[in-house]
């Protein structure tokens, strides 16, 4: 990065800051801290819903997802549109009716105390870890490519996310998101646009896509049964719906996003624009990742793309081992160059037996280069335990500091630091609010302020609120500081949030639709079910998704035998 | 009664046409990938 890059940077992440505070600072009622301005339109609301759900994970680990495993991961989002429709129906006029603050109010309103808190509890102990990782997994990669200090890099981005949303609250990060999320798409179709264009000088775009086929990285949708497939249509369809369902249903970072919209009508509108657009974005930054593979394929790629712990490890004990992999890697890499040429030769001059042998002569190398990485890897990992095997993060961030223009490396790297804000700032405020709402009421209740005017009991509140944001950011700065290397970021969050997410989309079901089930049954189901998805996911070697629709049956089931029994002992007692 | 607000779009001008509309754009896309698949995908 040159001094043009850092100007960029620097000046779209304050400018749109300090813009987002000034534009929101000093709201000092309730209402409009934790919902955001009463005016917010559906666009707004559409592309707050959309930038809190991409973190910057999304632009730095999805590309290497598509660039290794091909297009299969948007299957994930399968289920989304249809969740969305069942939100908006069912989930946002209950919401909007009961005029909450946050989605586990209204668990209290329909059960009792406990399980709202249960509900409370379940979404601060799964999203407080997921703050920490949506901090820390941007910049251990930004920061070990530009060799910035991980630990300036956590605190210093930290630090911004927690100013604007102390600051201006919902609104502020409503406002945030919305600029964010523009220069987030600038940043992504350049780079599309100019991988395009350097492809171009070695085959077009059909070829490139034939040449990703024959890698298997093209298959996007897989008919499969087999449960120990991780993407599937059915994991995507079933699963993907009911994690959609929980994240967008019953998870407040989101919640809160949607219910700030001026009327139903916005709001529904705004995840409407979600169910249209996630699929088309998700693909597009996947068939980014699937064209870098392509690209990689004229253009010489490293053997491992965390090029800093290489250059550290071949300055090692293993530098003979690791250099003689990289020269048997740059042969196979020459070789398998031109089979390639000759496979798209044949196809274009409809020679069927020479595309066939130099394609499946193109896949034996890529075979015997895999197995090359593989081995550094391993010797990469023997030679320092901390260092990641997965190298997918680092595959996008490589090409945009290595091919990208001046200006634009700028661009990119603010829209990747954009996206982590705005997850992050979404997050802190959601995690302020839920404790604010959902436990410091339940201990101080509102009937406690008594003799205090409602403007200088909000005041106040909205002065807990902005203690418990600086509390949760200060909390996941630390837990960014202290994480250990995850091998697949994107994975580790939605992992850890498939391990809640069933359980806590149970409360609401069971709230919604099982009217005669009571707080108890559901209380004590939800924690036995719970405990079951952790004895489950330490046993089982299924998809992740499984277990947001297993904990959603499990809990619902163990209501309804509970509820059946307290009616029984209560029947015989009488 | 929710459903019988109006959307307040030149079109679809209800609810059950929004979604109905999501849910063909949803389909289409799973076509248009799954034929993407068979097209290019050689095993």
């Amino acid at each position: 990065m040159n001094v043009l890059d850092y100007v960029i940077l620097v000046s779209a992440l304050l400018g749109i800051t300090i813009y987002g505070m000034w534009k929101t600072m000093g709201s000092r009622r309730l209402g409009t801290y934790l919902r955001g301005a009463p005016n917010t339109s559906a666009m707004n609301i559409g592309l707050s819903v959309l930038a809190t759900q991409a973190s910057a994970i999304t632009f730095l680990s999805m590309p290497g997802q598509g660039y290794q495993n091909g297009l299969g991961f948007v299957q994930n989002y399968f289920g989304l549109p249809l969740a969305l429709i069942i939100v908006a129906v069912v989930f946002l006029p209950i919401y909007r009716r009961f005029n909450v603050y946050t989605a586990y109010e209204y668990l209290g309103s329909r059960f009792d105390a406990k399980t709202r808190l249960l509900g409370a509890i379940l979404f601060l102990i799964q999203r407080g870890l997921a703050a920490g990782i949506t901090i820390y997994a941007p910049a251990i990669i930004i920061s070990s490519v530009l060799g910035w200090r991980l630990d300036v890099t956590i605190v210093l981005s930290g630090i911004l996310a927690i100013v604007y949303t102390v600051s201006g609250g919902s609104a502020a990060v409503n406002l945030t998101q919305k600029h964010q999320f523009t220069l987030i798409t600038i940043g992504m179709f350049a780079a599309l646009f100019i991988l395009i264009e350097k492809l171009s000088a070695h085959l077009g775009l059909m070829d490139a896509l034939t040449v990703a086929g024959g890698f298997q990285k093209m298959k996007a949708v897989d008919f499969s049964f087999d449960p120990n497939r991780r993407y599937t249509l059915w994991s995507g369809l079933f699963g993907g719906l009911f994690l959609s369902l929980s994240y967008f249903g019953a998870d407040q970072s989101q919640v809160q996003r949607y219910i700030s919209g001026s009327s139903l009508r916005e709001s529904r509108l705004g995840l409407m624009f979600n169910a249209i657009c996630k699929i088309p974005m998700q693909f597009l930054i996947l068939i980014l990742g699937v064209l870098l593979f392509v690209f990689y394929q004229f253009e010489r790629p490293p053997i491992f793309f965390n090029e800093v712990s290489w250059n550290s490890a071949s300055h090692g004990t293993a530098s003979a081992k690791l250099q003689k992999l990289d020269q048997d890697f740059d042969r196979i890499y020459r070789q398998k160059q031109e089979y390639i040429k000759t496979w798209i030769e044949a196809k274009k001059t409809g020679n069927f037996t020479g595309e066939a042998s130099a394609q499946k002569a193109a896949q034996q190398a890529q075979s015997e280069s895999e197995a090359l990485r593989d081995q550094a890897k391993l010797i990469l990992h023997e030679t320092d335990p901390l260092t990641k095997e997965n190298d997918s993060d680092y595959i996008f961030i490589t090409f945009i500091l290595k091919y990208l223009p001046h200006g634009l490396i700028g661009l990119l790297v603010a829209a990747i630091f954009s996206a982590a804000l705005g997850s992050k700032a979404a997050e802190l405020n959601a995690l302020a609010t839920t404790s604010t709402i959902d436990i410091y009421r339940h201990f101080v209740p509102v009937k406690s302020h008594e003799g205090m005017n409602e403007i200088t009991r909000e005041a106040k509140e909205v002065w807990v609120t902005k203690s418990f944001t600086v509390f949760w950011g200060l909390l996941a700065i630390s837990f960014a500081l202290f994480a250990n290397l995850i091998s697949d970021m994107i994975e580790a969050v939605n992992i850890l949030g498939s391990l809640f997410y069933g359980v806590t989309l149970c409360l609401f079901l069971v709230a919604f639709f099982l009217k005669w089930v009571g707080g108890n049954a559901v209380f004590c189901a939800a924690i036995v079910a719970q405990g079951l998805i952790f004895i489950l996911f330490f046993n089982l070697k299924i998809s992740y998704l499984w277990y947001n629709l297993i904990g959603c049956f499990a809990c619902a089931l163990f209501s309804v035998v509970f509820q059946s029994f307290f009616d029984w002992r209560s029947a015989t007692h009488e | 009664m929710d459903q019988l607000e109006k959307t307040g779009l030149t079109w679809p001008k209800s609810w059950r046409g929004v979604y109905f509309f999501v849910l063909v754009t949803f389909v289409a896309w799973v076509i248009l990938l799954s034929v993407l698949s068979l097209s290019f995908n050689i095993e």
